[in-house]
């Protein structure tokens, strides 16, 4: 009885390390938890909003943490994890900008400037040379 | 001539863009997070009840046609209860009020309740924050206005005050 009793006892005290709680706790699968790190570090905490989610103690962003985690173990690519995020909060929440017409000017203004750079060095040697 | 100032003309952009994120740099923007929800329909969600006797929340009791407010709320949250008494006139006037109350466990919010009183028909606990995220909310308290059809009309962020209410019961199409 009294071993019983001790057994019960010492199952209930294990119990809060034995449920899986992913905010805070690795996936299984290694590659699965990379994927879902990386993730998390391009992710907006919401609460703390220069941080992403991977380093702050906002409840909400150990909830997304936890989110993230189960939707990558169900077989979710990252990027669909992301765009699922975007849809609800906006592209706030990623610190990695999309690639849509209204972030073309950040993708285009440096190779802009490179290929206006490249011409106008061009035309230096060259009138260098005559 | 125009050779000249051609040459000048990458130094005044860096220096314009220099002065942006200077700018920036110097005020933070303290973002506010509207959801992407607003104008969708609500999100699958299923939130136990919170309160013995009281039920809990969930998608489906957002689409028998009557329009609703769902409240996202919490009794750690310290403007929540500044809240309650406007959330009390809405419930006066025929709002019927949601909640749904993160991070949260039922002795709490039963002292919360008795404290401030309570507005609500329904109380979810919100496990995980499953719910909150699944709305775009990024805090307490949020209201969501959602019509008879189960679509997230309006948000409003932050606390509900006297100004607030006619609008909010304009929405629900009660007018005062």
């Amino acid at each position: 009885m009294k071993l019983k009793a001790t057994i019960l006892a010492v199952l209930l005290l294990a119990a809060p390390a034995m449920a899986q709680d992913y905010a805070d706790e690795a996936l299984p699968n290694p590659q699965q938890e990379a994927q879902a790190v990386a993730l998390m570090d391009t992710i907006r905490c919401v609460v703390c909003q220069g941080q992403p989610i991977s380093g702050s103690n906002a409840d909400l962003a150990g909830d997304m943490r936890r989110l993230i985690r189960e939707r990558i173990a169900a077989g979710d690519s990252p990027d669909e994890v992301r765009s699922w995020l975007i849809s609800k909060y906006g592209d706030w929440v990623s610190f990695k900008p999309q690639v849509k017409p209204a972030t073309l000017p950040l993708w285009l203004v440096p190779l802009l400037a490179l290929v206006g750079g490249i011409w106008l060095v061009a035309r230096r040697l060259k009138r260098k040379k005559d | 001539m125009t050779r000249k100032w051609l040459l000048w003309l990458p130094f005044v952009l860096g220096l314009g863009l220099f002065a942006v994120f200077y700018l920036g740099l110097r005020n933070p923007t303290d973002h506010v997070i509207a959801s992407r929800m607003v104008g969708q329909p609500l999100p699958e969600f299923d939130a136990k009840p919170a309160m013995p006797g009281q039920p809990g929340a969930a998608t489906a009791d957002f689409r028998d046609g009557k329009p609703r407010l769902l409240n996202i709320f919490a009794s750690w949250c310290v403007p929540c209860v500044q809240e309650i008494p406007m959330l009390m006139r809405l419930k006066a006037a025929g709002a019927d009020i949601g909640g749904i109350a993160v991070h949260d466990s039922t002795p709490e919010l039963a002292r919360f309740l008795a404290e401030n009183g309570n507005p609500y028909s329904r109380i979810g606990l919100d496990e995980g924050g499953r719910a909150q995220i699944a709305f775009g909310s990024a805090g307490v308290p949020e209201t969501f206005v959602v019509d008879g059809k189960g679509v997230i009309v309006y948000q409003h962020i932050g606390v509900v005050t006297e100004e607030d209410i006619p609008r909010l019961l304009a929405m629900l199409g009660k007018a005062q």
